[in-house]
C-alpha cells in the first residue's frame, strides 16, 4: 500500500466516544488537560459532547459529570489551533442544541444517523450548512447495509448541505476489503468537492487496517482516540495510527511523540478498565453491535445473570441500531424470566 | 335521530385511511367526508369506494357542506403547517377539531389520562402529541398519580416502515411535542423523549420504554398497581398495548418497558405508533359524542 504524501486530517473523538467508555464522567479539568495536550500535538479537530451527542443527556444513556455547554465552554478557550466538533443524533439532539454548540464556537457538527435513515437529518444538516459550519453528515452501523444503499444515503445527506460524508463502523464490524469497497464507491460518485471520512471500532482489532485501507480508497478525514479511548475496543488509536502513518510517509502533520504522550501520561490514567479486545468487545465486532452497548450489556450481566455476550449476540440478530441502549435492559428482563431467575 | 356525531377526515394518507376503517366499527361516530389535495390520490379513491363523499378541493371544498351535512367532529391528518388554517375555518363553523399534526395549537389530550376534562369543557380543538407520547404518556401518568416525578423519560422505537416523511422531516417536533407533554399531561417537573427508528425487517413493532425519577423513594407496590391499571386503560381503545417488562424499581428509578402492536385494520400490525394516534383520536371523538348524547355537553349551535 502506497500513502506516500497523502493529506490525512485526523480527528480525535476520545472526549466524546470516550465518554461511553468513561461513563459520560470526564471531569471539565480532565477534558480540558487531554485537548489542550492534543492541540499542543497538532491535532487538527477535536470534538467534545455527550458520548450520544448533544442532548444525549437521559436515564437512557447516562447523565455526564457535567453538560455539553459546560465541557464546550471550558474547552474550546483553551484551543490555539484545533478546532471543536460537537455530534448530534436527530431524535436524541436538536436544531436547537446546534444553535447552543455554535454559539460556543464549535466549528464542525456531525450529524449522525443510522446508516438507511439519514432523510431524518435534513432539518440539521440543513440548518449548520446554513451557519455555513463544517457540516459533516455521519453514516452509523454502515455495516448494515450495501454500498449501493450507502451511497444514496450519502447522497441525501449531500443534497441537504453535507460538504463530507463518513462511513461509520459503529459496531468494529467491517473488514478492510468491505471499507475499501464502500469509502471508495462514495469518493468515486459524491461530489469531488465533498470530503470522505471513516470512523473505526477496534473490536475486530481492524481499526488500524481498516482505516488505512479508507485512506487509501479516498477518505481523507479519519476518526480516532488519543489511547482508543472509546465504545466497545475503542475507536482507531491515534498515537498508533499516526507512527503507522509516518512509517508511510503520509502527510499527518501531527507530533508524534506528543501524542504518544498524551495517550500515556493523560488518558491511560484516567481509564475506569482497560480498552481492549476483551470477550464481550469482540463479540461486538463478531456480532455486528453498537459499541456502546458494551458497558450497559456488562451491568445487565451483573444485574440479572444474563451473559454480556448472550445479551449482545440476541440484540445483534434483532437488528438493533444505536441508540436503542433501553432493549439491553428490556432483553435481560425477558431472558431472565424465560430462565427462572427473575 | 342518531346519536352518532358525523365527521369529516382531512388527509387521505395512511393515518386517515387507517382512521376511517376504525371509524366504521364506532357505535359514536359517523364518518361522511374524507378530504384531500390531490384527485388523483389513492387515499380519496379508497374512501370513495368505501362509500365516504370526498372533495379533493382541501378544507374549502368541505366547508359549503358542513351545516348541511350536520359535521360536527373533523380529524386532521395531515401537517402542522396547514392545521391552523382548516381548524380555524373549520370552528368557526362548529366543528370540534381533534389534531393529529404535531401543530398543537389546543390542549394535548392523552384520553386515559384528561380526555373527560377536555370533554366536559367542550374544547374546541384538541392535540393528540405524537404517536411516542400516547404510548408512554400514561405510564408518566400512572406513577405521577401516586407521586411526584421530577424527571420523566420517554424512548419510541419505531419501524422504519411506519415512520413517514413528515415525521422525518421534523423530527425536532416529535422531541419537542413529546418531551412538553410529558410535563404538562404526564406530570413529570421535566420531560425528555427521543425516538429510534430501526429499520429490520420484517419490521419490529413499536418498543416504548419510560423512566421516570421520583422526588422520594418509590412506593412500589402502589406504582405496579397503578402501571397495570392503566395498561388496561389503553387497551380498552388498543388492545395491543402491552406491558413487556417492569416496572422495574431501582433507586428511585422507575422503568417500563412496553410494546404497542397494532389492529392491523389499513397500517400493518407492527406499526402501533400509527395505530395508536388514530385509536386515540377517534377515542377522543367518541367520548366527545358519549358526553353530547347524555347531555352533559351541549354542541355549538347551528340555524
Amino acid at each position: 500500500m502506497n500513502l506516500k504524501d497523502k493529506k490525512v486530517v485526523l480527528h480525535d473523538m476520545s472526549l466524546r466516544d470516550g465518554m461511553h467508555a468513561k461513563r459520560h464522567q470526564i471531569s471539565v479539568d480532565q477534558m480540558v488537560d487531554i485537548a489542550t495536550g492534543l492541540d499542543e500535538a497538532g491535532m487538527p479537530l477535536i470534538e467534545v459532547t455527550h458520548g450520544d451527542g448533544l442532548g444525549g443527556t437521559s436515564v437512557n444513556y447516562g447523565f455526564p459529570a457535567h453538560s455539553d455547554e459546560e465541557y464546550l465552554g471550558a474547552v474550546i478557550p483553551k484551543m490555539k489551533n484545533a478546532k471543536v466538533s460537537a455530534l448530534l443524533l436527530p431524535g436524541i439532539g436538536t436544531v436547537d442544541h446546534l444553535h447552543m454548540a455554535k454559539d460556543l464556537g464549535v466549528s464542525t457538527i456531525r450529524v449522525a444517523t443510522h446508516c438507511t435513515e439519514a432523510d431524518v437529518s435534513e432539518q440539521h444538516i440543513g440548518q449548520a450548512a446554513k451557519l455555513e459550519m463544517d457540516t459533516v453528515g455521519f453514516l452509523m452501523m454502515a455495516h448494515m447495509a450495501t454500498p449501493e444503499k450507502i451511497l444514496e444515503q450519502a447522497r441525501l445527506m449531500e443534497s441537504y448541505g453535507a460538504n463530507c460524508i463518513y462511513c461509520t463502523d459503529s459496531a468494529g464490524y467491517m473488514l478492510p476489503d468491505e471499507v475499501t469497497e464502500k469509502i471508495g464507491l462514495l469518493r468515486a460518485e459524491l461530489n469531488p468537492t465533498t470530503e470522505i471520512g471513516f470512523h473505526g471500532h477496534h473490536n475486530m482489532g481492524m481499526a488500524i487496517a481498516n482505516s488505512l485501507a479508507a485512506v487509501e480508497a479516498g477518505a481523507i478525514r479519519i476518526d480516532g482516540s488519543v489511547a482508543g479511548l472509546g465504545a466497545g475496543a475503542g475507536n482507531t488509536p491515534l498515537e498508533v495510527f499516526v507512527a503507522v502513518l509516518d512509517r508511510m510517509q503520509a502527510n499527518h502533520g501531527i507530533d508524534l511523540y506528543k501524542i504518544m504522550d498524551v495517550a500515556e501520561d493523560r488518558v491511560v490514567p484516567m481509564m475506569d478498565q482497560p480498552i481492549r479486545v476483551d470477550r464481550d468487545a469482540l463479540t461486538l465486532g463478531y456480532a455486528g453491535v453498537y459499541s456502546s452497548f458494551l458497558l450497559f450489556a456488562q451491568r445487565a450481566e451483573a444485574k440479572y445473570g444474563i451473559t454480556a455476550r448472550d445479551l449482545l449476540v440476541e440484540l445483534g440478530r434483532r437488528g438493533t441500531v444505536g441508540g436503542q441502549e433501553d432493549m439491553i435492559e428490556d432483553l435481560a428482563l425477558t431472558m431472565a424470566k424465560e430462565k427462572g431467575l427473575i | 335521530m342518531s346519536k352518532k356525531l358525523k365527521a369529516a377526515i382531512i388527509g387521505p394518507g395512511n393515518i386517515g385511511t387507517d382512521l376511517l376503517i376504525k371509524m366504521f366499527r364506532s357505535e359514536w361516530i359517523e364518518p361522511v367526508w374524507m378530504v384531500g389535495i390531490d384527485p388523483e390520490s389513492d387515499g380519496l379513491k379508497r374512501a370513495q369506494e368505501m362509500g365516504i363523499k370526498t372533495t379533493a378541493e382541501g378544507v374549502d371544498g368541505l366547508l359549503p357542506h358542513v351545516v348541511e351535512d350536520d359535521i360536527r367532529v373533523a380529524f386532521d391528518a395531515t401537517s402542522a403547517y396547514v392545521h391552523a388554517e382548516n381548524s380555524r375555518k373549520l370552528n368557526e363553523l362548529g366543528v370540534i377539531m381533534i389534531d393529529l399534526t404535531p401543530a398543537a395549537i389546543g390542549p394535548f389530550c392523552v384520553p386515559p389520562v384528561n380526555l373527560a376534562e377536555h370533554a366536559k369543557n367542550l374544547e374546541m380543538n384538541v392535540n393528540m402529541v405524537t404517536c411516542g407520547g400516547q404510548a408512554t404518556i400514561p405510564m408518566v401518568a400512572a406513577v405521577s398519580q401516586v407521586q411526584p416525578v421530577e424527571y420523566g423519560e420517554i424512548i419510541a422505537t419505531v419501524s422504519s416502515r411506519s415512520a413517514g416523511p413528515g415525521t422525518r422531516k421534523n423530527i425536532d417536533e416529535f422531541t419537542r411535542t413529546t418531551a412538553g407533554a410529558v410535563e404538562k399531561v404526564g406530570g413529570a417537573d421535566k420531560g425528555k423523549a427521543i425516538i429510534i427508528i430501526n429499520p429490520a425487517e420484517p419490521p419490529l413493532i413499536m418498543r416504548d420504554t419510560v423512566h421516570c425519577l421520583t422526588k422520594e423513594a418509590p412506593n412500589e407496590a402502589a406504582i405496579t398497581e397503578s402501571v397495570h391499571a392503566m395498561v388496561k386503560e389503553v387497551q380498552k381503545y388498543v388492545p395491543g398495548y402491552r406491558l413487556v417488562n417492569g416496572p422495574v424499581f431501582d433507586g428511585n428509578r422507575v422503568s417500563v418497558f412496553m410494546e404497542v402492536e397494532g389492529l392491523g385494520d389499513y397500517l400493518p400490525k407492527y406499526a402501533g405508533n400509527l395505530d395508536i394516534m388514530t385509536a386515540a383520536g377517534l377515542r377522543t371523538a367518541e367520548m366527545f359524542s358519549e358526553e353530547v348524547s347524555n347531555g352533559a355537553i351541549e354542541l355549538p349551535a347551528r340555524g
